[in-house]
């Protein structure tokens, strides 16, 4: 896979001595969706800032599409576009204008088609003479997704996309990723909403006190790190294990009302193993009366992960 | 490479800007130098020594030119670079593939073109109280370009500089304002009793002033090359300035 972005001993220091980010080593491939994934102050907007030129890194390079960008930067950031976490915008200007404005700005030649596709695509065409102030939230934050768009970038990033948005504008942004994915824009996205990395993501970062603490293929990272959790509610408490089943994940819980499983990596193994449990529970006659399954999902690998974190630091 | 489109991008939405406020960007100046041809032209002009040959009305509209163009020009341009800094919007400036060279032509420009608007307002409503010529125009015309692309870039670096409206604010009031009124905008420095004539000297506005007079009417308080060389040496030191903010990102980047 080419890499269209490497990053490689990024490191931030603030002013104020505060290390936003703690030798980041990163390379995002052509056309992946890649979701960073953080608590609040984990330095994901710095990373982006760092790449988009809104911050200075204090050490490290950065590369995309081949060029340093400490020093070649104009070819590179003609291709990059950035939609911000905060909404900030000229509340004056036109819609429309507004998105001409950033085409122009980013070099490009005025195309009235163009931005008209654009705003149609995120339902905006209807509001394109209005003034920015005179947006809902969501409406806003759109203009920005089509300010971003606007030069027709290979490269986006999204920092934090649908903070502040409804179900169904959530829903809608997922579309529009979609049709970006379609047309080969690679994304870079940070999001507090684990199951928005979890549907849209191919690979996902968890990033924390300025740490890349893992990066993986979503899947993998699932597979990997994934559990099956089912807890058995037994008609009759058990004082110990039985032979029968010690051979699985399980123990008693709950004074011996209740058994355990722990297992299975992700990827459907335990849910099986849940199963092939229950069958020898009958068999051994033992008699349970409900069972609770729950796959973890990237949310609690990520509580996982900055637990471990947390007891690390 | 220098992007002339995203120059022209950034000018002519400065340019909108601007002309969102027209009617009071037009008023305030036609306002405020009439109030001012009433007050010093009318009342205080006939008691007023003779100044060279030059009528007392003629002779304070370089100055009162000199006086709005300081303060416009210097306002607008550290307001242009300020704002966005102040709303954020300044992200999408620091992430396009623009430098030095198209955000001063885009924003410097731009103020430039609002001070060469604002002046020949200023003329023409002067030319409704005196009757005046201009000696050299096309002089007059480069220098009120200079002092407007100086003072631009002036307002730049204080909008960069300032991280607060209070700030923003206090230069203009402490300095340029005191300064140009004593600068000898409503009087000719000569005028002065001694040692003061020789301690306004001091004062860089005079040779603003004074230059543009001369231009006006061929004879000023200094030497017309002393104006021009100040003024070039005024501007010289901006640019070196903001080429230094430019290579460290100092306040713009963080
Ligand atoms: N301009 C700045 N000056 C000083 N410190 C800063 C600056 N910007 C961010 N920080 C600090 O750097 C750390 C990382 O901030 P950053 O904005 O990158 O976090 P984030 O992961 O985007 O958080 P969130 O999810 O809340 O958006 C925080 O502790 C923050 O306080
Ligand atoms: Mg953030």
């Amino acid at each position: 896979m080419d890499p269209i972005l490497e990053l490689s001993g990024l490191s931030k220091v603030y002013p104020g001595g505060l290390k936003a980010l703690d030798d980041v080593d990163l390379t995002i491939r052509k056309g992946e969706i890649f979701a960073l994934l953080g608590p609040n102050g984990a330095g994901k907007t710095t990373l982006i800032g760092a790449v988009c030129g809104i911050v200075r890194p204090t050490s490290g390079t950065i590369r995309a599409f081949g060029h340093d960008m400490a020093s070649d930067w104009r070819q590179a950031r003609s291709r990059i576009g950035l939609v911000p976490q905060e909404l900030a915008t000229d509340m004056f200007e036109p819609v429309r204008r507004a998105v001409s404005y950033s085409r122009g700005l980013f070099g490009l030649a005025p195309d009235p088609a163009r931005i008209e596709e654009i705003l149609r695509s995120l339902s905006l065409w209807d509001k394109r003479d209005e003034r920015i102030m005179a947006l809902s939230g969501g409406m806003k934050r759109r203009v920005l997704i089509a300010k971003a768009l606007a030069h027709e970038p290979d490269l986006l990033f999204l920092d934090e996309p649908t903070a502040g948005v409804d179900v169904e504008l959530r829903k809608g942004m997922w579309a529009i990723i979609d049709e970006m994915r379609g047309r080969g824009v690679t994304i870079i996205l940070t999001t507090h909403y684990i199951e928005e990395a979890e549907m849209m993501a191919d690979r996902v970062g968890i990033i924390n006190r300025g740490k890349l603490l893992m990066v993986d293929e979503k899947d993998a990272m699932m597979a990997r790190l994934g559990r099956t959790e089912a807890h058995i509610t037994l008609a009759k408490p058990l004082a110990s294990l039985p032979p029968e089943i010690a051979h699985f994940p399980v123990e008693l819980e709950a004074g011996g009302t209740s058994l355990c499983y722990r297992g299975g990596d992700g990827t459907g193994k335990g849910k099986a193993e849940v199963a092939a449990l229950t069958k020898a529970l009958i068999v051994s006659g033992i008699d349970y009366t409900g069972i609770d399954t729950r796959e973890s999902s990237l949310e609690d690998i990520f509580v996982s992960l900055l637990g471990e974190g947390e007891g690390a630091a | 490479m220098i992007s002339w489109r995203s120059t022209w991008s950034i000018y002519t939405r400065e340019l909108m800007r601007f002309l969102r406020t027209a009617f009071q960007s037009v008023l305030a100046p036609v306002l405020t130098t009439s109030l001012y041809f009433i007050v010093f032209g009318a009342a205080i002009g006939g008691r007023m020594p003779d100044l060279g040959g030059v009528d007392y009305g003629a002779f304070i509209i370089p100055g009162l030119l000199m006086l709005t163009l300081l303060g416009e020009t210097t306002s607008n341009s550290s307001f242009g670079i300020y704002m966005p800094r102040f709303t954020g919007t300044i992200y999408e400036l620091l992430s396009a593939p623009v430098g030095v060279a198209e955000t001063l032509l885009g924003f410097v420009g731009a103020a430039m073109t609002k001070s060469l608007i604002l002046a020949t307002i200023i003329l023409v409503t002067a030319r409704l109280f005196v009757d005046y010529s201009i000696a050299h125009p096309l002089l007059a015309l480069v220098y009120i370009m200079l002092v407007a692309a100086a003072f631009s870039l002036f307002g730049f670096i204080l909008g960069i500089w300032a991280d607060n409206f209070e700030k923003l604010g206090i230069i203009p009031m402490l300095f340029l304002t005191p300064l140009t009124f004593l600068g000898g905008t409503f009087y000719s420095i000569k005028m002065l009793p001694k040692p003061w004539d020789t301690i306004a000297l001091a004062n860089p506005i005079v040779y603003l002033v004074s230059g543009l007079r001369w231009t006006f009417y061929g004879k000023a308080d200094v030497d017309i090359g002393l104006s021009f060389a100040i003024t070039l040496g005024f501007l010289a030191a901006c640019i070196a300035v903001i080429a230094y903010i430019f290579r460290t990102g100092w306040r713009l980047r963080a």
